[in-house]
């Protein structure tokens, strides 16, 4: 245990302190690689992505199955190790050790924590919930009194009254429940940033609004910063301060919120968000906006990896891969019609 | 396929009467379905809305007799004349698959993995119509193209873990639709799928039921499918349906306060930095059903009037019913 800023339980009972300022972003994230082998062939399920994470922010990743947006969750979290690209949290490389300075794992992943989609897959099911929600702060130190002192209160901040629930097992609860357990045991060691991925899925519409709300007031209160994942667009639409938009391994399309649902630059983004159903009877779509299924990630399509279900693709689409196109205010689209002088004939002509 | 169904306004194509489901074991009696009537008309397309746990499923598979035989199922279920109840096991593999069909959320887990499609199809085609195995292939190649999947004659030889996730569930639609079935059930057919993919099989369908004229019963939780593709909608609560009527009216002006506030719980556009509405609480368990509305301990207009008794259903208008002492 030989960690700056860490030293035993004292430290661990705040939230570490912000080293870089304000400005600097909370995790930097360059050229992020994961491929996996499969017999014969390599998945490409995440195939350099580059972005940063603000600090404060609520950052949204949507994109189709197999896009690689819960992969992009679990390097970040570092479950999975990266085959390529770096991560800097707060300025400093993850994965250091004190002889190549940077953040060294444990204390990452004290700072970094993650919600996942099945509430009840990710919770011990011997385990009280209080234990579970203790048991991280247990491994980093903090004694067993302290720790389930630490799980009531958490108990208490995401609604669930600790004298009621504390001693109850996962499978006495209800998901919206178990969902809530998950969340506060990610805050259990008072992370910076929390890594949702499909956090709400599973939930029914009426716990869905609930948990939501929770979200929104945890972040307040705790100071914290989220990367969001979801397939639902509406739902990321309304938590969201930036959203990035995937497609196969990359990112095809980020920017703020408005910027994306209002001034979508991509053709995927824009087919995204018009496959959305209407909740107006009198609006009703009569052609789908897309054709076909996403590509598989195996052999992705040369050059753009959209040109294949893309309405405007032409032979540079083909033979180029598109780089960022910058649109002003932070709003980058992965297209060659948004990048002046690519050699597509509809170039420069999508503006943000 | 030719459009060929005769209209018949008079006798409704599916007569839910009264409908209970119940699930008894040693311990425990859990209480799925709790007195349920519907009316489908043929050509008509209704949608179920509800959460997990308000009976929409155990009400679908109660319309096949799909249900295990350890549910107690009490009620008048009659589907195109045939009362389902009284059938037996020979009566109901005529019936199922010529004049009842059905599509599941999940197509890898519903068609057979060690069959071709073909295959599948062409099974269902030759056991209600007695055709040749050739015949029945070439009912199939017809059906894919129906289901506008792209090279059909291809995929006739494909077997369900070559087609990716769209594909698939068009396929099983195709096995649904092999026999013109009158009346298809849907069991949420598009939650599994992404959302480009799902918006391409939720138009296919819609053109489907139009073109061949067939009812149809989706079951969904999500109000966006309703609104795509339904005629009428239920909202069933706790194994009841708590309102009925035309989609535009429900999804409008919701006059039960559960889909009031399901309605409100729903994010979309335009909410960003407000607060969500919630509905507090969670959904009573079916074991040990309250007194009274289901729904009553989490509305905020409840008074001690509704914990008296089971709200009746009340019509409003021509073609509206709610179940609430207030509507």
């Amino acid at each position: 245990m030989c960690l700056a800023g860490w030293q035993g339980m004292t430290a661990s009972t705040t939230t570490p302190p912000d080293r870089g300022g304000p400005a600097q972003p909370l995790l930097t994230i360059r050229d992020l690689k994961k491929h996996f082998p499969i017999p014969r062939a390599v998945v490409r399920a995440v195939d350099g992505v580059t972005f940063n994470v603000l600090k404060g922010e609520t950052l949204g990743i949507v994109g189709e199955s197999g896009c690689g947006k819960s992969t992009t969750a679990r390097l970040l979290m570092r479950l999975l190790d990266p085959d390529g690209g770096t991560m800097l949290f707060d300025g400093e490389t993850v994965g250091g050790n004190s002889n190549s300075g940077g953040v060294a794992m444990k204390e990452y992943r004290r700072q970094v924590q993650m919600v996942f989609q099945d509430s009840y897959a990710s919770l011990n099911p011997r385990l009280p919930i209080e234990d579970s929600i203790g048991f991280a702060p247990r491994v980093h130190g903090i004694s067993a009194g302290q720790a389930r002192e630490r799980a009531h209160e958490l108990l208490a901040a995401v609604g669930l009254a600790p004298n009621q629930f504390a001693r109850r097992y996962p499978h006495e609860l209800s998901g919206g429940q178990r969902q809530r357990v998950n969340i506060a045991r990610a805050l259990a060691l008072y992370p910076r940033l929390v890594v949702l991925d499909e956090p709400v899925s599973a939930l029914d519409k009426s716990v869905e609004a609930q948990v939501l709300n929770l979200l929104m007031d945890l972040k307040e209160k705790y100071g914290l910063t989220y990367v969001f994942i979801s397939h639902d667009l509406n739902v990321v639409q309304y938590i969201s301060d930036r959203v990035m938009v995937m497609y196969l391994g990359l990112v095809v399309e980020q920017g703020p919120v408005d910027a994306i649902y209002d001034r979508p630059a991509h053709p995927y983004t824009r087919a995204l968000l018009a496959s959305r159903p209407s909740m107006d009877p009198d609006k009703r779509r009569t052609e789908p906006p897309l054709t076909g299924d996403p590509p598989n990630p195996v052999n992705p399509p040369s050059g753009c990896r959209f040109r294949t279900r893309c309405p405007f693709s032409e032979t540079v689409c083909e033979t180029t891969p598109p780089p960022a196109a910058d649109l002003g205010g932070g709003h980058l689209a992965a297209c060659h019609m948004a990048a002046a002088g690519s050699g597509h004939s509809k170039a420069g002509g999508i503006s943000a | 396929m030719s459009a060929a169904l005769n209209m018949e306004p008079a006798a409704p194509l599916v007569k839910l009467r009264d409908l209970t489901v119940r699930f008894v074991s040693r311990d425990s009696s859990v209480s799925a379905v709790n007195g349920v009537d519907l009316d489908l008309a043929a050509g008509e397309s209704l949608c179920i809305l509800g959460e997990s746990g308000s009976g929409k499923s155990v009400t679908l598979r109660a319309l096949m007799k799909l249900l295990p035989k350890k549910a107690v199922v009490e009620g008048g279920i009659e589907v195109a004349g045939n009362n389902v109840q009284a059938m037996n096991e020979s009566q109901l593999q005529d019936f199922r698959g010529s004049t009842v069909a059905m599509i599941f959320q999940e197509p890898m887990t519903a068609l057979d993995p060690v069959f071709t499609i073909g295959t599948q199809i062409a099974e269902t085609v030759c056991r209600h119509e007695g055709i040749s195995r050739s015949a029945g292939m070439a009912r199939a190649l017809e059906l894919l193209e129906l289901v506008q999947i792209p090279s059909a004659k291809r995929r006739l030889a494909a077997y369900p873990h070559e087609l990716s996730g769209g594909l698939r569930q068009r396929a099983m639609i195709a096995v649904a639709l092999a026999c013109r079935p009158k009346l298809l059930l849907a069991d949420e057919p598009t939650t599994a799928l992404d959302a480009t993919v799902q918006i391409q099989v939720l138009l296919l369908l819609r053109e489907l039921q139009e073109k061949l004229g067939m009812g149809v019963i989706f079951v969904t939780h999500d109000l966006g499918v309703a609104g795509e593709i339904a005629d009428r909608v239920a909202v069933m609560y706790a194994g009841r349906v708590v309102e009925e009527g035309p989609v535009r009216a429900v999804m409008k002006r919701p006059l039960h306060p559960y889909p009031q506030g399901l309605l409100g719980a729903t994010v979309h556009a335009g909410l960003r930095g407000q607060r969500l509405t919630t509905i507090p609480g969670a959904p009573p368990s079916l074991e040990n059903l309250p007194p009274g509305c289901a729904f009553a301990p989490r509305c905020s207009l409840a008074e001690p009037a509704c914990t008296v008794a089971v709200p009746e259903a009340r019509r409003v208008g021509a073609d509206r019913m709610a179940r609430c002492i207030k509507v």
